[in-house]
């Protein structure tokens, strides 16, 4: 009787230990970011770091300012939210309210295929569609842009936009429509009026994640953007923190590695940022 | 019942209407260009002696052989860690865990993990597994990454699989005098089977489609190499290599055709994870 305890609490145990490998990693990461993002930010010294307007890494006289990149990132994160947000909110109340059965399951197909596609195809198709298309549409000489890293971005947060708002605006109880219906309120009034007020937190969130995406993309961004390390401007090639990190490491020794993990412990602190407010909003959403 | 509303209110709703098709017409056009455009470009590359062999210097050709079989390798190493890892989690979630903070913990742990950028694990994922566990650049190191990558997959699909299994399931087999490790093994685990291949399905979908962090952590070599020998050894996966022949290389036509066979992998995995979505439903339903 005493073995066959013995082996459940060991059972027990290694599951706990299972369990807990997930909260290890989250540990390993984030120290690993700071011990390595930490020397070089002393060396440079903070605010040199974070609101230097030069980035030369392999000049004869470095200078390490991220401002170009911290900027480019949150210019770029918000004109993909600014073009994806409604068309993917839009969508989402089209399929949730009225597209007949049909319609919505090709879609629902269509949506995710468009979240599967990898993010290097993105980025190929962008590199030889797009960033032609915008040289010669706005007469630029050079396409890869901080539009094209853009309009890349809002294709890719769609998805994700479109499938949770889809998820809260279905979830909105069928009481609160009939009864505005039943006021008179026309079926468009009562979607746009009634339901999606009621669906809020969960549209909230949508853009959030999207936000996330967008921040933490690298692979399509590198492929468009252009990545020359400029402050941000919608026909320039610019550099966002992701593809700062990305398109030195492979040649990068000293201070100037050093640096890149700063820009990446600069990133995390954004995604960290990002993760706790979808953190309070579900609380939130929850204590109401 | 005829309704009068007023101009305002009809030309308001009306808006709203061409607003909801409009953006719906942009994401089907959108999908539809994505396909037809790479199928269009990329599939009449795709010829036999592409996929079969390795790219050759002497000959001046390209073969993405090696980058198929190390997308395969990874695929494998990637799935033998994290199921254990990722069902075992859950498994102590919803059988196990009695504190409160511990599930809270772990379930924040994880929602943490699924929003960390890709670029990040490659980075964290090249300096404790390549560098300080000396695995160098390989295979294995990166599926390594991966793993921490695709346990929150694995741990939700799990959990919510596991949340399905009725408790009386799990009473009677207790009643029957059967210990907790029994029960999980003969009742609780066949009955979520669905959602653990569901989980698979979905953590198979975005291994295919990472490079970030996979560029680092694997390296970019095109060697063709056996099971265990290709995990010790540094090697592209397609989307790496795709990678590397369309913005290093400016090999366009191979970068078409990996695009290509990477779509019809998605569209096969969409489909895989639909129809595992149906099957559980209709069993939930019974």
């Amino acid at each position: 009787m005493n073995l066959k305890k013995a082996k459940e609490d060991a059972i027990h145990f290694i599951f706990l230990i299972l369990g807990l490998i997930a909260v290890g990693s989250v540990l390993v990461i984030t120290v690993y970011l700071v011990i390595s993002g930490l020397p070089a930010i002393r060396e440079i010294g903070l605010t040199e770091f974070l609101f230097g307007q030069r980035w030369a890494s392999t000049a004869a006289q470095p200078e390490y300012g991220i401002l170009p990149f911290i900027l480019t990132s949150i210019y770029g994160t918000a004109g993909a939210i600014i073009i994806g947000v409604p068309i993917g909110f839009f969508a989402a109340v089209y399929l949730a309210k009225m597209a007949p059965k049909k319609v919505c399951a090709f879609m629902q197909l269509c949506i995710g295929v468009l979240a599967g596609i990898p993010s290097v195809v993105y980025g190929l198709v962008g590199m030889l569609i797009l960033v032609p298309g915008i040289m010669r549409i706005f007469d630029v000489p050079d396409g890869a842009s901080l539009l094209a890293a853009i309009v890349v971005l809002a294709v890719m947060i769609l998805p994700s936009v479109i499938n949770v708002s889809l998820t809260s605006l279905q979830s909105v109880p069928m009481e609160y429509e009939e009864a505005s219906l039943a006021l008179g309120a026309t079926s468009t009034e009562t979607y746009f009026k009634v339901t999606v007020p009621a669906a809020k937190s969960g549209i909230f969130t949508a853009i959030v994640l999207g936000i996330g995406r967008a921040i933490g993309e690298a692979m399509a961004v590198m492929m468009v953007a252009g990545n020359v390390a400029n402050m941000p401007s919608l026909f320039q090639s610019v550099r966002f923190l992701t593809t700062a990190v990305a398109s030195e490491m492979s040649y990068s020794s000293g201070l100037q590695r050093q640096a890149l993990f700063s820009i990446a412990l600069v990133l995390f602190f954004f995604i960290m940022l990002i993760n706790a407010t979808l953190l309070v909003i579900k609380k939130r959403s929850q204590s109401v | 019942m005829i309704q009068q509303l007023s101009t305002s209110r009809k030309i308001w709703g009306a808006c709203m209407k061409a607003l909801c098709y409009i953006s719906i017409a942009i994401v089907t056009v959108l999908t539809l260009f994505m396909l037809l455009y790479v199928f269009y470009k990329g599939l009449p590359e795709v010829t036999w002696e592409l996929i079969s062999t390795s790219p050759s210097y002497l000959r001046h050709t390209i073969g993405i052989l090696p980058d198929i079989m190390n997308t395969i390798y990874v695929v494998i190493a990637t799935l033998v860690m994290v199921l254990p890892i990722g069902v075992g989690a859950a498994i102590y979630l919803t059988e196990y865990a009695k504190n409160r903070k511990v599930v809270e913990l772990i379930e924040f742990a994880a929602e943490t993990l699924s929003g960390i950028p890709s670029i990040i694990y490659g980075l964290v994922g090249m300096l404790v597994f390549c560098q300080f566990m000396g695995l160098q650049t390989s295979l294995l190191a990166g599926s390594m990454t991966l793993v921490i990558m695709n346990l929150p997959t694995i741990l939700r699909t799990t959990q919510e699989a596991l949340k399905t299994v009725p408790q009386s399931y799990r009473e009677g087999a207790f009643a029957l005098g059967a210990g907790k490790w029994r029960v999980i093994r003969t009742v609780v685990l066949p009955g979520c089977i669905n959602g653990i291949v569901t989980g698979c399905i979905l953590a198979v979908g975005r291994i295919l489609g990472e490079s970030a962090a996979l560029l680092f952590t694997t390296g970019f070599a095109h060697n063709l190499n056996g099971f265990i020998e290709g995990l010790q050894s540094s090697g592209a996966t397609l989307t790496v290599a795709l990678y590397v022949y369309a913005k290093e290389q400016g090999e366009f036509e191979v970068a078409y055709a990996i695009a290509a066979i990477l779509m019809i992998l998605t569209i096969i995995i969409n489909i895989a994870t639909t129809y595992m979505g149906k099957l559980m439903e209709r069993r939930n339903g019974q």
